[in-house]
């Protein structure tokens, strides 16, 4: 591991600070849930929730918060989600074990007409185990917690959500059932398979992830080989938990390469298309890169339904070929520090120079737009902050300095289970669990 | 072929429909006395049965063609043809709008002559009907039938009541639109690529129901002549059968265009009020209705063989209502093969007429060439145009091939740029660790003339190690072909062989 300047470490520990203090900030006391984004009238994300869940374990470790009082807002999650609706009414919160996308920070119900949402129900689940092993005392509460993390990974339905495809649907709504969007090729779902490998109670077929991969596209792109997906995000959000280095499933092996390292070049494709800037927006380099979901400016006039649209607003950035509008996502950047440490800080350390209004509260904004300037040169800044940057930010940031996060799901006998049935070997999995995670 | 719901307007009947006619249609033409049983007998003649009849009338052997509407079938009379002419007239108009874009003014006014643009279209179908007369393939030695063609025997063939023996067979009747069963839009009307290029008038608001090839080159073209058009898919991305990125290109042309696009979304019902078509959509759980006034549906095609009599002879159908056969083209009766859209998966011009050569073969010739070893490209004519050949990646993996593709976005290269024509790339698809070309898929203005360099090299066994020693003009933008071409040999400088090469140079 790239050793940091003392300069960078300290600004590491800033940075990892403030994204933690969000989730405290946005979250409902009362049933632990977390709002998707800092502003007025946000929902829950629950996502955002997971990422909340594997954050405390950090916040703990880290002297930011007493063990009891971080057990203390797990459980009161854990409980909400135990005891919420499961019957899968609109008004509900969930289903067969999964959860809608979005719900009402006070009541815990679903918002927005949201989908039951597979893969950000695998996040939550995600930041769930990190919890449950992380917090291993005796004590009543602690056990409760391993408890119920249990309960709610057992009673996830992961077959269902199959639906008698090959692969895992993306999403169901009471309204209409499964939803087609159609997704391909590789994505952030390595973590929901592995979830939904690993499960005791309601496993997919293992036939299902070779499936899966089988619409991968291993792709030479600026000289460069790489498993292909578009924004940086999908190389990132199962790396959250997952420790990718080392190991590899049937497609990593044949291509002599790991999913680790393919976010490292990922970076590199990130970096070279900037470069290259072939839309010609302001203030893209090869040190000012990060195209991914994020929030940007947005043209859309409510009154039209299908106006030609410049600015596509909160959207999914990707390289080469768009949708790519002039905004840049510096939590993305970030996120990236496992893979390419020195490229990462100096793009960090970049952006914040000559963009200082990228940062609010100590925290990273979720988009900028240079070529969307004010008078006096400014770029736009997205308002707030979004929990899903936070978290990302703080879990690969901690990954990369600590380990936390990947010391503690390499140790979970699920992921374990779940990353072997997906044809995973070698690395960290060779070796049996020392128990103990700390 | 009967018109479909509403026809839409008169065709004028001017000098040019009275020429394609003439060539295709002959009023006064007379069937002929057959003289004893035909060597080959074609029913249909579309492109797959003039490929055909020519072939065999070349050989010498006695042939028959037989048609029951006009010479040239789908292809010239409503398919390929009028719908390329057209969408170049779109171009023209979408390149007027987007002058400033090339440093040329915006002409102070844009207005879409749409009559004009329908004359244009009538009269190089005309023009290019000289080529598909019936005249010119009796003078090639080709008897012509025209009427209804229905197997007696495995031997003899009726057409309109005459008897006509044969040795051998070819079906090639092609397919024609498969209209959705939509309650209310048979009452409505509606167009096809059957009937959309009679139109006389530019409809104002248009919906589109179909995403595949046809249904987005017709949203974009009428779009670009000015009409408001909204295109359905009842599946997640358009173009299904293409890669993820090749429709995410398309989305941003079509948004670009002005194109409203309403993915996974179903018609459910049409009815009319006031002269307006209004039509209920459904996606996932939100229901709207649109007015439009013209709806242009039936870009799934099926095959024409009912009247045929064919289980009478032995040939039956799969599912889909294709004509079954096997590799070599043959039907389920071997006195008889089966060319074109009738029975391939694919209903491109040029594959219907590839096929046709290879059954003529295989009958008359007892050649045994497969099918499933021919090479096919094909392109989707949308702007920017989508064209491949071969496998895709997915198919690969599929077969357990293992596959890495060499990828150049437009952006790389230098003539695409001085075009500003840099949305797109060349994705050239490999047998991993070899230069073995599987298949490719380009994207780029005019990709459809881009593939053929690939399907060349693929047709010739040339990997592309090889192509890297091609030149190709500079600049073009056929040259990103050589550029993934060089791509792929930079890879081949492993440390091993530089090490290699270094020693050499110093010694």
């Amino acid at each position: 591991m790239t050793q940091l300047s003392p300069a960078d470490e300290g600004l590491l520990d800033q940075l990892q600070r403030a994204a933690f203090d969000y989730f405290p900030q946005a979250m409902n006391p009362r049933n632990g849930l977390v709002t998707d984004n800092s502003r007025a009238d946000s929902p829950v994300s629950i996502a955002v929730v997971g990422f909340a869940l594997a954050a405390y374990p950090i916040a703990v470790e880290r002297g930011w918060m007493p063990r009891d009082a971080a057990v203390k807002r797990i459980l009161s999650a854990l409980r909400f989600f135990r005891d919420s609706d499961q019957s899968g009414a609109a008004a509900a919160t969930g289903f067969k074990g999964f959860y809608y996308h979005f719900l009402d920070v006070k009541a815990g119900t679903r918002v927005w007409q949201s989908e039951l949402s597979m893969v950000d129900t695998a996040l939550l689940i995600g930041g769930m185990l990190a919890a449950s092993q992380y917090f291993d005392a005796d004590s009543p509460d602690e056990s409760e917690l391993r408890t119920v993390v249990d309960l709610l990974y057992r009673r996830v339905d992961w077959r269902w959500a199959q639906d008698g495809a090959d692969t895992i649907r993306q999403g169901w709504k009471p309204e209409c059932g499964f939803l087609h969007y159609g997704w391909e090729g590789y994505s952030e779902a390595i973590l929901l398979y592995t979830l939904a490998l690993g499960s005791p109670t309601h496993p997919i077929a293992r036939e299902c992830y070779g499936k899966w991969t089988l619409t991968y596209q291993w792709e030479n792109l600026y000289d460069i080989d790489c498993l292909y997906a578009g924004p940086l995000f999908i190389h990132q959000f199962s790396h959250a938990w997952i420790d990718f280095r080392g190991i590899g499933d049937e497609f990593m092996r044949e291509k002599r390469s790991d999913y680790f390292e393919n976010s490292r070049r990922a970076v590199c494709i990130q970096r070279e298309y900037a470069r290259r800037n072939p839309r010609e927006f302001a203030g893209y380099a090869d040190d000012c890169w990060g195209l991914s979901a994020c929030d940007g400016p947005s043209d859309e006039r409510a009154d039209m339904q299908n106006e030609r649209r410049r600015l596509y607003g909160y959207a999914a950035r990707s390289v080469p070929y768009g949708p790519d509008d002039g905004t840049l996502s510096a939590p993305c950047v970030l996120a990236s520090l496992p893979f390419a440490p020195e490229v990462v800080m100096r793009s960090l350390r970049a952006a914040l120079e000559r963009y200082p209004e990228v940062l609010s509260e100590g925290r990273l904004a979720s988009g900028f737009n240079p070529t969307v300037a004010d008078a006096n040169g400014r770029p736009w800044v997205s308002a707030g902050h979004y929990g899903l940057d936070q978290g990302i930010v703080l879990l690969m940031t901690e990954n990369h300095r600590r380990e936390t996060i990947w010391r503690l799901m390499r140790e979970n006998p699920y992921i374990r289970a779940g990353l072997r049935a997906a044809g995973f070997r070698g690395g960290w999995l060779r070796q049996s669990t020392i128990g103990g995670a700390r | 072929m009967a018109p479909h719901g509403e026809a839409p307007t008169n065709v004028p009947v001017d000098a040019y429909e009275r020429e394609r006619v003439a060539n295709t249609r002959p009023s006064a033409w007379r069937n002929p006395q057959p003289g004893g049983p035909y060597q080959l007998a074609i029913v249909g003649a579309g492109p797959a049965g003039m490929v055909a009849a020519e072939l065999a009338a070349s050989l010498g052997v006695r042939v028959a063609l037989i048609e029951r509407n006009a010479i040239g079938g789908v292809n010239l009379e409503t398919g390929s043809v009028p719908s390329k002419t057209l969408i170049r007239t779109s171009r023209i108009y979408a390149d007027m709008r987007d002058a400033q874009h090339y440093g040329a003014s915006v002409p102070d006014s844009v207005n879409v002559d749409f009559a004009a643009a329908m004359e244009r279209v009538r009269s190089i179908r005309a023009r290019l009907s000289r080529n598909d007369s019936a005249q010119r393939l009796a003078a090639a030695g080709v008897d012509v039938y025209f009427g209804e063609a229905r197997f007696v025997t495995g031997n003899m063939l009726a057409v309109d009541g005459q008897r006509l023996g044969f040795r051998k067979a070819l079906i090639a009747t092609g397919a024609r639109p498969h209209i959705p069963d939509i309650p209310g839009l048979a009452q409505a009307g509606y167009l096809t690529n059957d009937n959309v290029f009679d139109l006389t008038e530019l409809p104002r608001r248009l919906l589109v129901i179909g995403g595949g090839p046809l249904g987005c080159e017709h949203a974009q073209a009428f779009c670009r002549l000015g009409a408001q058009t909204t295109i359905v898919q009842d599946k997640p991305l358009f173009l299904g059968q293409e890669e993820r990125d090749a429709a995410q290109i398309l989305s941003e042309a079509f948004a670009r265009d002005g194109i409203e696009v309403r993915l996974n979304t179903t018609a459910l019902a049409v009815r009319v009020a006031s002269g307006t078509k209004l039509v209920d959509l459904v996606s996932d759980d939100y229901r709207n209705t649109i007015g439009v006034d013209a709806i242009l549906t039936g870009a799934g095609r099926r095959p024409n063989v009912e009247g045929l009599n064919l289980a009478a002879v032995g040939i039956d159908c799969d599912p889909g209502g294709r004509i079954r056969v096997d590799d070599f083209l043959r039907t389920g009766n071997a006195n008889i093969h089966a060319a074109g859209d009738v029975c391939l998966q694919s209903s491109f011009v040029d594959t219907a007429a590839a096929s046709a050569r290879i059954a003529v073969q295989n009958a008359l010739l007892r050649r045994a060439h497969r099918w499933s070893e021919v090479v096919i490209p094909s392109c989707t004519y949308t702007d920017p145009e989508i064209a491949r050949v071969g496998l895709s990646v997915r198919e690969a993996n599929e077969r357990g091939i293992p596959v890495k593709t060499f990828t150049i976005p437009m952006h790389e290269i230098d003539r695409a740029v001085a075009d500003s024509e840099t949305a797109g790339f060349v994705k050239v698809h490999l047998r991993e660790r070899t230069d073995r070309i599987l298949g490719a898929t380009i994207v780029a203005r005019h990709a459809g003339d881009m593939i053929n360099g690939i399907t060349l090299a693929m047709v010739a066994g040339f990997g592309l190690r090889r192509l890297s020693h091609v030149l190709h003009a500079y600049p073009t933008q056929a040259d990103a072909i050589r550029q993934a071409a060089d791509a792929y040999n930079r890879t081949r400088l492993t440390p091993r062989v530089r090490a290699r090469l270094l020693r050499r140079i110093q010694s």
